[in-house]
């Protein structure tokens, strides 16, 4: 079997809302280590192995409601940090989401990378991705708009 | 290899020097800013900026990572560090070499070597050159004998430390204890290492450093001294060369001695190795070396007319030292000032906001390295250093003359700032006098008691 990105992002979902404080998980080959680290309780992993390494440390950075087209419903997604943006949880393999993806506040929607160091973003609300800024695999700078969505009602 | 390229970790006017270097050397400038820093007159100047993180320094200029995988990406050859922030850490040249970027500044490990006070006084006393009595503390048991081995009144020191966190005066024996305890907490939440080590205080002594460049293969020369001895709470606000009223048998042991310490180590780039100069005789003491480029550079640069940054670019580009010492020529005096935005007359309290309106002096032997243009916004996230004006001039009296007139031409509207006591420093007889010690602050104010925003005194018991 393989990890998807979706099971990675269960995986953390289930430590970050468990009491434990780090995760060891071997399968295939794919080496990865869960950590909860610092006061903040986010949880920092690093993944050893030349799969897909997927690592969130922050949250997408507060989403900035209606900075999108003016509208109340419409959201920016920003980069937490400054690193490559990866649309998918490795080559070839289908992004996490597309226009048009439904998603809710802890949806994976793109990797950033700094250093070898996976980070997961998040959506941070319920609605549907509306626009993709970054072309997959280029820098992304800290702040940076890295998708629009149509929040819920 | 040549450097073409190089992303500056640092921000305010040191970023926009080294700009001015590379624009000189015809090297595209990639700019590290964070959040804060975005609108900025050096991102202006850039020819690309990159936001690295939050305001906060700990997300944006601490995080190493961010800096050298933005270096990566935009075709960054190198890394000038600048001063502060992430300049002595050894993270920054550890992960610029295994990304292939060249750290300009020393290696890792002199960077490790020098910031540990402790190993840093062996390779001095090594060289042959005095350090103050003192040594480690470990226990309670092994600083009190110590302390009365070299006698108070003495220092508690930070191995790891510097900026005068974790330092600590001892007058009376008695209070060893409690300040041990309170130093090696301080030190401990401030560098993650709560050793110390005890030294004696001396307590009229001069600040006078000197300026060294090596190549990094054994090869080291100076660019003569410098005194920085008008400061306040360890914060250095006036510095000048050649430090005034030193023999030159002096002067020329304190640049041996600094020389004998860099060639030691094989240190790469510039750096400054710090004395203490004890006023009442011809001593002096090694105090710790620096391994950046310093605040305070520029009046070296404008007595000998190399540029710093410059010479730092070249041995990092691996072109060695390109002077000699007999071609570092000194000529005349230089005294730099530090305009900072804080209130001098309400304990130096740092006064963030955005700039109204400035003029900056110019005119012969003025230079005025600075970030700030009217409408410049100054973030309380960092320190308060708003200009460096330097002027100089063929001997003491008329650089002084030149700063006095510089300053008076200076206007900035907005923020508070302490030009305000940089006047009252160069009308004081005992500064124009020269060869002022450390005590110096304390005692204009004495002297001035305007200065702390109280009414000047009628009678003064002298």
């Amino acid at each position: 079997m393989t990890l998807t990105a979706a099971d990675v992002a269960e995986i953390m979902r289930l430590v970050e809302q468990s009491k434990f404080d780090e995760l060891s998980l071997e399968i295939d080959g794919i080496k990865m280590t869960l950590r909860r680290g610092g006061a903040s309780g986010e949880i920092i992993r690093s993944v050893t192995q030349s799969g897909p390494a997927v690592a969130p440390v922050a949250r997408a950075a507060a989403p900035s409601a209606a900075a999108g087209l003016g509208d109340a419903n419409h959201m920016d997604i920003t980069s937490p940090m400054l690193g490559t943006f990866y649309r998918a949880p490795k080559p070839g393999s289908a992004p996490f989401v597309d226009i048009g993806s439904a998603v809710d506040e802890d949806s994976v929607i793109a990797i950033i990378e700094v250093m070898k160091l996976m980070n997961t973003v998040r959506a941070g609300a319920r609605g549907v991705i509306t626009q993709i800024l970054p072309a997959d695999e280029t820098l992304v700078e800290f702040g940076e708009v890295l998708m629009r969505m149509r929040k819920d009602p | 290899m040549a450097i073409r390229r190089i992303l500056i970790a640092n921000r305010g006017e040191i970023a926009a020097r080294i700009m001015r270097s590379c624009r000189a050397l015809n090297i595209e400038v990639v700019l590290a800013v964070s959040a804060a820093d975005r609108e900025g007159e050096p991102a202006r100047l850039a020819d690309r900026v990159v936001c690295i993180g939050a305001a906060k320094s700990a997300d944006s200029y601490l995080n190493a990572a961010a800096i050298v995988h933005a270096a990566v990406a935009t075709g960054a050859d190198a890394i000038h560090p600048g001063y502060g922030f992430l300049s002595e850490r050894p993270i920054l040249p550890q992960l610029c070499a295994r990304a292939g970027i060249v750290f300009i500044g020393p290696t890792a490990d002199q960077i490790v070597a020098i910031g540990d006070k402790l190993q840093a006084r062996a390779v001095a006393e090594t060289a042959n050159v005095p350090v103050v009595p003192g040594g480690e503390a470990n226990s309670r048991a092994e600083a009190e004998n110590l302390a009365r081995k070299i006698s108070t009144p003495l220092l508690i020191k930070a191995v790891a430390g510097g900026g005068g966190r974790g330092l600590k005066l001892v007058e009376r024996l008695e209070d060893l204890p409690a300040l041990l305890d309170l130093a090696a907490a301080e030190a401990g939440a401030a560098f993650g290492d709560a050793r110390l080590y005890l030294e004696h205080y001396i307590g009229r002594g001069r600040h006078v450093e000197v300026q060294v460049l090596g190549d990094g293969e054994g090869r080291v020369i100076h660019l003569g001294e410098r005194d920085c001895s008008v400061q306040r709470r360890y914060q250095k606000l006036i510095e000048e060369t050649p430090a005034p009223r030193l023999t030159a048998t002096l002067r020329d042991s304190l640049q041996q001695a600094a020389v004998r310490i860099a060639q030691l180590i094989a240190y790469r780039s510039a750096g400054t190795v710090e004395f203490i100069v004890d006023t009442r005789g011809d001593a002096f003491y090694f105090l710790e070396m620096n391994a950046r480029i310093q605040v305070e550079h520029p009046v070296t640069e404008a007595v000998t007319g190399v540029d710093l940054i410059a010479e730092q670019i070249a041995i990092a580009g691996g072109n060695g030292l390109r002077l000699r010492q007999s071609g570092v020529r000194s000529v005349g005096c230089a005294i730099e000032c530090r305009v900072n935005a804080e209130d001098y007359r309400n304990e130096f309290r740092p006064s963030p906001g955005r700039i109204r309106d400035v003029t900056w002096p110019s005119g012969e032997g003025i230079r005025v390295d600075t970030h700030v243009v009217p409408g410049s916004n100054i973030p309380p996230f960092y320190d308060s250093l708003l200009a460096k004006i330097i002027a100089s001039g063929p001997d003491r009296t008329r650089a002084l003359a030149r700063l006095r007139a510089a300053i008076a031409m200076t206007r900035i509207s907005g923020v508070a700032s302490n030009l305000g006591f940089h006047t009252a420093v160069l009308d004081d007889a005992e500064f124009q006098t020269g060869g002022v010690d450390t005590g110096y602050v304390d005692r204009l104010y004495a002297r001035r008691p305007d200065l702390r925003g109280l009414r000047a005194a009628g009678v003064s018991n002298g």
